[in-house]
């Protein structure tokens, strides 16, 4: 995936918040006034929300656990393309290609599906992981916008 | 049909009984921070009244994340036990695609309104 931060873009934002639950409304509410002025469908201003959602869900459950840290999100507009990434400074991954195998979770005790990397991949056209046990996780994920034309 | 109190927390849902069938009817999206509310509530109410079935009323609701695929399993893997079945209603474009990605009709039936769920599923209304 091209580096948005290092690219010409139209228009960009940046956002830091708590890492706590009620947060996740809010962070969807913020990428959906961000790419607004895109005009979106329906159907993509949804995946695109779904994936923020999860990568976001993910950074408080995991990434944090039981503690609060702050969450990052920063998202680029370049032509019809919408760059985002969400990243926080939590505990990491260790084996990231088993944390993105459908169904699987290290919280069952939370209920969790399993699905959030793979809702990602589904939702987004691009999705790339880069993660440091100790050092956090950053989720980059690029989608063309058609928009409703 | 016994409406419950529920608490400002609690806002990400209402909670109905209609017979031996728990209507948990959603108002807010369904993501982690309001299914983990829904989570207790609804064990809550599981495990003090007589109730067989779940139905998830997503009426006025057009977005669900991968937390609530883990709260209808959660809620579907406790009623099944005593043979009770769990279903959604009221299912907007962008909930369906989640479930049908999700696998999840494959074992939860989805109806039009509460109305042909409670009906369908043996309770009164």
């Amino acid at each position: 995936m091209e580096d948005f931060m290092n690219m010409d873009c139209e228009k960009r934002l940046l956002l830091e918040f708590d890492s706590k639950s009620e947060n996740e409304g809010f962070a969807r509410m913020m990428t959906s006034a961000f790419i607004a002025g895109m005009d979106p469908t329906l159907e993509e201003l949804a995946d695109v929300k779904t994936a923020v959602s999860e990568a976001v869900t993910n950074a408080i459950i995991h990434g944090y656990r039981d503690r609060t840290g702050t969450v990052t999100i920063r998202a680029a507009i370049h032509s019809r393309e919408l760059f985002v990434e969400i990243s926080d400074t939590g505990v990491g991954i260790e084996d990231v290609c088993q944390a993105m195998v459908p169904l699987y979770t290290t919280r069952p005790d939370m209920e969790r599906s399993g699905m959030g990397f793979s809702f990602m991949e589904a939702f987004m056209d691009e999705l790339e992981v880069h993660s440091g046990v100790g050092e956090g996780t950053r989720v980059r994920m690029k989608k063309k916008i058609s928009g409703g034309k | 049909m016994k409406k419950v109190e529920y608490r400002k927390e609690d806002a990400g849902a209402s909670f109905t009984q209609e017979g031996n069938v728990l209507v948990i009817s959603l108002k807010e999206d369904l993501d982690h921070h309001n299914a983990m509310y829904i989570r207790e509530r609804a064990d809550r109410m599981l495990e003090r009244e007589a109730i067989r079935h779940v139905v998830f009323d997503f009426t006025g609701v057009d977005f669900m994340d991968s937390s609530g695929i883990g709260v209808i399993m959660g809620r579907y893997k406790q009623v099944i036990f005593s043979g009770g079945k769990a279903a959604v209603c009221g299912i907007g474009a962008a909930v369906d695609r989640i479930f049908k990605l999700s696998g999840i009709y494959k074992i939860i039936e989805k109806y039009d309104t509460a109305g042909d769920a409670v009906q369908a599923l043996g309770g009164r209304r």
